[in-house]
């Protein structure tokens, strides 16, 4: 027998006293984790199998399961963690490029939660939400303040393209291919509903739900792939997808075993092929030719349709931003080195970007001192985990945020960053029709209902605290921010004075 | 010790405002403001006080009227090197002031009646009032010891740190006569101000007194810097001061449609719109929404020919509006107004976002620019 050398990550730990071996976790599990021993009557389990998404804990009648993170340890060692001694071990075995799923998951600083905010005080009044009109809306897109007159010399109340969101959130690409038919469904019903948009990833679009395309941001990725006409013209908005916060420097990844019939047809791809997209576009090269693109896009919808181009946060982030600003995009989205995705080589997701919060505030300062601010929105994304996050971006200059994994997570994502396996337990990640039918989208886009609704009303409690009763007031109000703990450098780029200060 | 003044840190204020304005361009004295905002002592702490008057250099009106503030001979010479290289200064003398025992620590106070040079504006390829304002923004950033606190044509500020009253004695406000004053009593909460952060802020012909703290107030100084406005002092009423000089002078809004911006109505109020004004307000709330003020402010904004009174749109401070005839009144209180004027033809208090201006009758304003109010 050969040698293992991997000892599972996670222990499913089953209470016999409550098992009533009912086998709904041998059932629900697509992993196969847990197993019926029918001459003993009861239930066995194989840790090696289980990926911590705990969908049997979730459904255990009798609550008999748990799942927890193995002691079982290496003799330690400050330098070689277990981490890097099972990739090692992995590495030798197959000979492969690792291979993981959603955001960055090392122990990076989390500036958001280095970042304070204020609230009014004697000086200044807090505003009531409950009792004083709060707002949350916000336009995105290029604002000109050139202003033009009738011959009567009324204003023209003329605007280039706008996408208008009741609060500065919205769902950030996911391509159907990687998330499945029911969680897309979910997506876009809670965008209508909330009146704000979610956006198709590079994956297309299927075609039942071009009745949702009000609140649509359909991508174009180096993949190309689904773009059509009819795509295009279903839309609010379209997004050029340069990069991406999880791997920078690389495309996109759908395995083929997620490429059913469904997935095939809105992909325009044959059936069960690996949808792999080029690192770059191959007609962008160099700035020059993704003002090609922009335009292109533009002639396309008869410049009735923003623009956005989204970038991933990496080192020279705010030059881009700025040549993109420059190149007719509308609007500019920043992907952090923690955004997630649905497949990445692990290196890559691990080691390359930087942090969304240092993108952000870099960018928003370039736009400033080169008075482009107003050329462009700015949307940022990676890791905007709570109301609190939303603030804290649009005070440090975002018009907007992308979440991604937190609306996964309401969908019932538990995060055990297995989606590019495709057995996603939750129906989310996941082509598998039985496995898809267990995210019912009644119940999904209630839930981001829910969720954006809590938000909103915190954002609300925030921002009246402050004294401001509307959002605009807040983009870009850095006053409003302190930082603990950081250093002069890190407050420098974030452009925040330290508590106390 | 380091000193804390303006620019260095932010200091928050409340405050008292006034405001007093002849529609036919009867030119009066600076007395009657002066008895307006005394009334109002307890709303400001000795920390500061000033003035702006309109219409009180009629034999200088095509002359800029510089009022500078120099902390000492040598920050002056450096300065008038500057405005002489840039200026034809066709006068040039202290401002006449008498010795009040409540005002100390003045710096020399100046005041230079200047014609930008020709060859000077056309090297910077601007407008006239452009460069004026370059060149203001250039001295108060790059000139050390010497601050320009009025820049108009035919208007003047007059501030210091002390009560407003004590001020006007200080400058001897009753010998000018003006078609308008606006006065201003400061309380900051913390700090003996300084001189340049009493209000009136000004900038060309454009003032502002101000009372409130403004929370917008940092996202209002990010976008107005892009647009070549250096925000030095930290204040609000400074902030105010240049979107009112942006929206008017660079983009060509009027004194109405400025309210409209920076006050705008809610978006519930909106809705109920008719669709044309709708739109326009979705406009201006899309394309200026960087120049929305929230928090509480009353505002007066002079302005050559007119006088403009605006309360933040939850109205979060007091102001009263008043008219007796051809005068336009406005004041923190009515108090303040009754004291100059016990009979008024209508008196109220301008609900949040509420514009009220008032403007020299067209006779009038055709004299102003004659010189011949």
């Amino acid at each position: 027998m050969a040698v293992n050398y991997i000892y599972p990550e996670q222990e499913i730990v089953r209470n016999y006293d409550r098992c009533i071996a009912c086998r709904a976790c041998e059932r629900q599990c697509a992993n196969e984790a847990h197993e019926y021993l029918p001459e003993q009557k009861k239930m066995t389990s194989d840790d090696a199998k289980c990926v911590s998404c705990h969908r049997c804990v979730s459904i255990c009648p009798t609550r008999a399961l748990k799942i927890v993170r193995t002691d079982h340890d290496f003799r330690k060692n400050g330098s070689w963690d277990k981490k890097n001694i099972y990739e090692v071990y992995k590495q030798a075995e197959t000979g492969g490029v690792l291979l993981s799923s959603m955001g960055n998951p090392l122990d990076f600083p989390i500036y958001w939660d280095k970042i304070l905010l204020n609230a009014s005080q004697v000086t200044n009044p807090s505003i009531d939400p409950l009792r004083e009109p709060m707002e949350t809306r916000v336009f995105l897109g290029a604002k000109s303040q050139d202003v033009t007159r009738g011959a009567d010399g009324k204003i023209i109340p003329k605007t280039t393209p706008q996408l208008e969101l009741s609060l500065p959130v919205m769902f950030s690409a996911m391509s159907y291919g990687s998330i499945s038919y029911n969680a897309h469904e979910s997506l876009a019903r809670a965008a209508t509903e909330l009146g704000i948009y979610y956006n198709t990833g590079e994956g297309g679009l299927h075609e039942d739900f071009y009745v949702y395309g009000a609140n649509t941001i359909v991508q174009v990725a180096s993949g190309r792939f689904g773009v059509h006409r009819e795509y295009l013209d279903a839309a609010a908005g379209v997004e050029i997808k340069m990069g991406q916060g999880a791997k920078p420097g690389i495309g996109g990844h759908l395995p083929g075993k997620k490429v059913g019939a469904d997935v095939s047809r809105t992909r325009m791809i044959p059936m069960g092929t690996d949808a792999i997209s080029p690192a770059p576009h191959h007609d962008i090269y160099s700035i020059e030719d993704l003002r090609q693109l922009v335009f292109s896009l533009k002639e396309a919808t008869a410049y009735k349709k923003p623009v956005i181009v989204k970038i991933a946060a990496v080192h020279n982030v705010a030059a881009i931003a700025s040549g993109i600003a420059r190149s007719g995009a509308d609007i500019v989205s920043i992907d952090g080195f923690r955004g997630g995705t649905g497949a990445a080589p692990t290196r890559i997701r691990d080691n390359v970007g930087i942090p969304v919060e240092m993108a952000l505030a870099a960018v928003d300062k370039r736009l400033r001192d080169e008075g482009i601010r107003d050329r462009v929105s700015v949307v940022a994304a990676g890791s905007i985990r709570n109301a609190a996050d939303v603030v804290k971006a649009v005070a440090l200059g975002a018009d907007a945020v992308y979440i991604g994994t937190a609306a996964l997570l309401a969908l019932g994502c538990h995060l055990c960053r297995t989606c590019n396996v495709g057995k996603c337990n939750w129906g989310i990640a996941t082509q598998q029709p039985d496995l898809v039918k267990r995210l019912n989208p009644d119940v999904g886009y209630r839930r981001l209902v829910n969720l954006m609704t809590a938000w909103k009303h915190e954002i609300e409690e925030m921002m009246g605290g402050m004294g401001i009763n509307s959002i605009e007031s807040l983009k870009g109000n850095r006053l409003m921010l302190r930082g603990v703990g950081l250093n002069e450098k890190e407050l420098s780029i974030l452009g925040i004075g330290h508590a106390g200060e | 010790m380091t000193e804390i003044t303006e620019g260095r840190c932010r200091i928050p204020s409340g405050c008292a405002i006034s405001g007093i304005f002849s529609r036919s361009g009867k030119r009066f004295s600076g007395e009657a403001v002066t008895d307006s905002i005394s009334v109002m002592h307890e709303r400001s702490n000795g920390l500061g006080g000033g003035f702006a008057a309109y219409g009180i250099y009629p034999e200088h009106k095509d002359r800029y009227a510089l009022h500078l503030f120099h902390n000492d001979q040598d920050a002056r010479q450096r300065c008038e090197a500057f405005i002489e290289d840039n200026f034809e200064v066709v006068a040039a003398s202290t401002i006449p002031t008498s010795r009040v025992p409540a005002i100390t620590g003045e710096p020399l106070i100046w005041r230079y009646f200047a014609v930008p040079r020709k060859d000077k504006i056309a090297a910077m390829h601007v407008d006239e009032r452009e460069f004026v304002a370059q060149c203001t923004f250039d001295i108060n950033k790059n000139f050390e010891g010497s601050f320009v606190f009025s820049s108009g044509k035919n208007m003047g500020v007059f501030k210091a740190v002390g009560y407003p009253e004590d001020v006007a004695a200080f400058y001897r406000l009753s010998d000018y006569e003006g078609y308008c004053f606006t006065a201003h009593g400061r309380y900051p909460t913390n700090t003996p101000g300084w001189w340049g952060g009493a209000h009136p802020f000004s900038l060309l012909d454009t003032t502002v007194v101000h009372n409130g703290e403004i929370s917008s107030y940092d996202a209002n100084r990010r976008s107005i810097e892009m647009y070549g406005y250096q925000c030095t002092l930290q204040t609000d009423t400074e902030v105010i001061t240049y979107i009112t000089d942006y929206l008017t002078r660079k983009k060509g809004l009027t004194y109405e449609e400025v309210c409209d911006v920076v006050a705008a109505p809610f978006w519930s109020e909106i809705k109920k719109m008719p669709e044309e004004q709708a739109e326009l307000f979705k406009y201006y709330r899309t394309v200026f929404a960087p120049y929305l003020i929230t928090g509480p402010f009353s505002v007066l904004v002079g302005f050559e020919g007119g006088m403009m009174a605006l309360n933040d749109r939850l109205k979060l401070r007091s102001m009263v509006a008043a008219t007796k005839d051809d005068m336009v009144y406005a004041a923190s209180e009515e108090a303040a107004i009754r004291v100059i004027q016990p009979e008024l033809d209508r008196i109220w208090a301008p609900s949040g976002g509420e514009c009220v201006i008032a403007r020299l009758y067209p006779d009038a304003m055709a004299r102003l620019k004659e010189g011949k109010l």
